[in-house]
């Protein structure tokens, strides 16, 4: 028997991926929270801005055009400049594509992830296998990135999958009219890499900080709901507004929103303890 | 000379809320011997396992588990502890090979080659290889503790931590479970052993540790609480004709005489006195249909350790030479 008292370590890359993998591996496994992330992908990046781009290029509804016409006067002269097309139909379907579906590029991986998200932890309280993570040697800081990476991940490359489908759908659709595929436009680019992910961090930086500190997933559900909601709307505002203001704009949003997720993260590892793996909330 | 204590425990107490987990517990756990914590439920069994690994921080008291403190160190300490809980802590979702590798790598084994042959002879020794493909979730009782054992020896832990590892089983698995356990000593890996299944212990430990409300009772080998108890040698005897036997209050050497259901229990001062028991009875006319010299089962000594608990603290027995 030898006595080691090993140096404080950084941060053991090894394990985190193992543990992202291994929830990744579960999660694959799992019909029930797979095939719902796919239909709302499809819903979001297929469905809807097939059906609206369609309906104002190819059907030309005329009171849709004239509507979406009149609220295309409301956004800045910047962005208005910027719209292409010769005709109203194709100058409407253009801003629609660009400008009026950014939302759904916050809505779908907030809501896929804290969906992952808020049961990772307390699931494994509940189904017992917190007890097998909390007698490993893997540290709590690399379980609870790993954790967050396993949730992250499904929510955003839904998101990049569904952005390349929705690039492919507006570019065939409205492309003809306005001289080309023209998406994404470079705004689209910085809201996808830069401004999304601190956003999805965040949110999910709280969420699994909920999800140590409640009884049952279903608790953690609810919880996170009340988090996300807001951060959804925040997040809503800022990538619409990153994609109307000017490059920096969008630059100064997702960079605020990095720091943030920063302090976010860095205090969520807290929230986990080995004793809450094990279900024990009161530890003193 | 005693082996160096793998595990130290000093006057460690664990409050969760208002309620007591560890009220004062001493425990020390020689290397290489098979060490059964005994105990009702709600002894602090759990918990002093959970505190040996560091999963729960100790509010008074110290713990040293291979000479570190595990609140400390306790990746190091969990990296050679080897642990099996009440319940199997398996992924359902996940195959028998997935669950362990994903010890394994946790374990810092890594992959390739040299895990997979880890893994196959892990599971070869607890008879689940067949199955390693399968979802544990379709697993029996049984093959998920037998998972959860092949797991906790994949990296050759130098100290194995088992909670009720029986829990669930059904006679058979129970025994195979304990058999293993034993042979896993035989290489010099130190367990500890809650229970509360006294037949479990028996034959088992190489060490007893009773606890209630959250402190050791007492501790040492089976053999020494036994004669911490029961100082004297006690023999068996039955005759044709019972009432005859009371002759033997009065020879020399009996400590203590007492005839129940047609049997005399007698306390000796040496059990090299049973034949001059024999020859007295013989000579008396008494017709002997048995002699049996009787060694108190674990149950026995441990609702006697438990009945002296309810008076007083006995303390660990002193020099325990297990």
């Amino acid at each position: 028997m030898v006595a080691t008292r090993s140096p404080r370590r950084g941060l053991q890359w090894d394990q985190l991926r193992t543990v992202a993998r291994t929830d990744l591996k579960q999660l694959a496994q799992a019909r029930d929270y797979w095939i719902p992330m796919l239909i709302l992908g499809g819903i979001f990046f297929v469905l809807v801005p097939t059906v609206l781009l369609l309906s104002l290029t190819r059907i030309g509804s005329v009171d849709a055009v004239a509507q979406l016409s009149q609220a295309l006067e409301i956004l800045p002269e910047r962005a208005q400049a910027q719209i292409q097309g010769d005709s109203e139909p194709a100058r409407a379907a253009y801003a629609l594509a660009v400008y009026l579906f950014a939302p759904v590029a916050v809505v779908v991986p907030i809501t896929i992830s804290t969906a992952v998200g808020a049961a990772t932890i307390v699931g494994e309280r509940e189904r017992g296998t917190g007890e097998f993570l909390a007698h490993s040697p893997a540290g709590i800081r690399e379980i609870f990135y790993g954790k967050l990476a396993a949730s992250l991940l499904p929510g955003y490359l839904t998101t990049i999958v569904g952005f390349g489908v929705y690039s492919l759908i507006v570019n065939t659709i409205v492309g003809p009219d306005v001289g080309g595929w023209f998406f994404p436009t470079p705004q689209w680019w910085v809201l996808m890499l830069w401004v999304v992910p601190p956003f999805l961090a965040l949110t999910l930086a709280l969420v699994l900080r909920l999800s140590a500190r409640v009884k049952s997933t279903a608790a953690a559900q609810q919880s996170s709901a009340l988090v996300s909601l807001p951060l959804i709307m925040i997040a809503y505002s800022q990538a619409t507004g990153s994609l109307y203001g000017g490059d920096a704009l969008a630059w100064y949003v997702g960079a605020a929103a990095w720091v943030l997720a920063a302090v976010a993260l860095w205090r969520g590892v807290r929230s986990v303890t080995r004793a809450r793996l094990l279900g024990v909330a009161d530890e003193q | 000379m005693q082996p160096a204590a793998v595990i130290q425990l000093d006057g460690v107490a664990k409050w969760f809320g208002p309620n007591p987990g560890l009220t004062d517990l001493d425990l020390r756990v020689p290397e290489g011997r098979i060490t059964v914590l005994l105990g009702p439920n709600g002894a602090g069994k759990t918990t002093a396992i959970r505190m040996i690994t560091g999963a729960f921080r100790p509010d008074a008291g110290s713990v040293r588990v291979f000479g570190v403190d595990p609140d400390e160190d306790g990746d190091d300490v969990r990296r050679r502890c080897g642990v099996v809980s009440a319940k199997p802590s398996l992924y359902d979702r996940l195959s028998g090979w997935d669950n362990l590798r994903y010890s394994a790598e946790l374990h810092g084994l890594g992959s390739g080659a040299h895990v997979d042959e880890r893994i196959r002879a892990a599971a070869d020794r607890f008879g689940i290889r067949e199955a390693l493909d399968q979802q544990v979730g379709g697993y029996s009782t049984g093959m998920k503790t037998r998972l959860a054992l092949a797991r906790s020896v994949l990296h050759e832990p130098e100290l194995l931590l088992y909670d009720e590892p029986t829990s669930g089983l059904d006679p058979e698995s129970s025994h195979a479970v304990l058999e293993l356990v034993r042979e896993m000593t035989a290489d010099g890996t130190t367990v500890v052993m809650c229970t509360h299944l006294l037949h479990e212990a028996q034959g088992l430990a190489d060490q007893v540790v009773v606890m209630q409300d959250g402190t050791d009772v007492v501790s040492g080998a089976p053999g020494e609480l036994a004669r911490r108890f029961w100082p004297h040698d006690v023999v068996r005897i039955g005759a044709e004709d019972p009432a005859g036997l009371d002759l033997l209050a009065r020879v020399p050497g009996v400590v203590a005489y007492e005839r129940r259901d047609g049997v005399a229990e007698v306390r000796l001062d040496d059990l090299a006195r049973v034949p001059d028991l024999v020859a007295a009875l013989t000579g008396a006319g008494v017709r002997i249909t048995r002699v049996e010299p009787h060694e108190p089962s674990l149950e026995q000594l441990y609702f006697a350790i438990r009945q002296g608990a309810g008076r007083s603290r006995l303390g660990a027995v002193e020099g325990s030479t297990v």
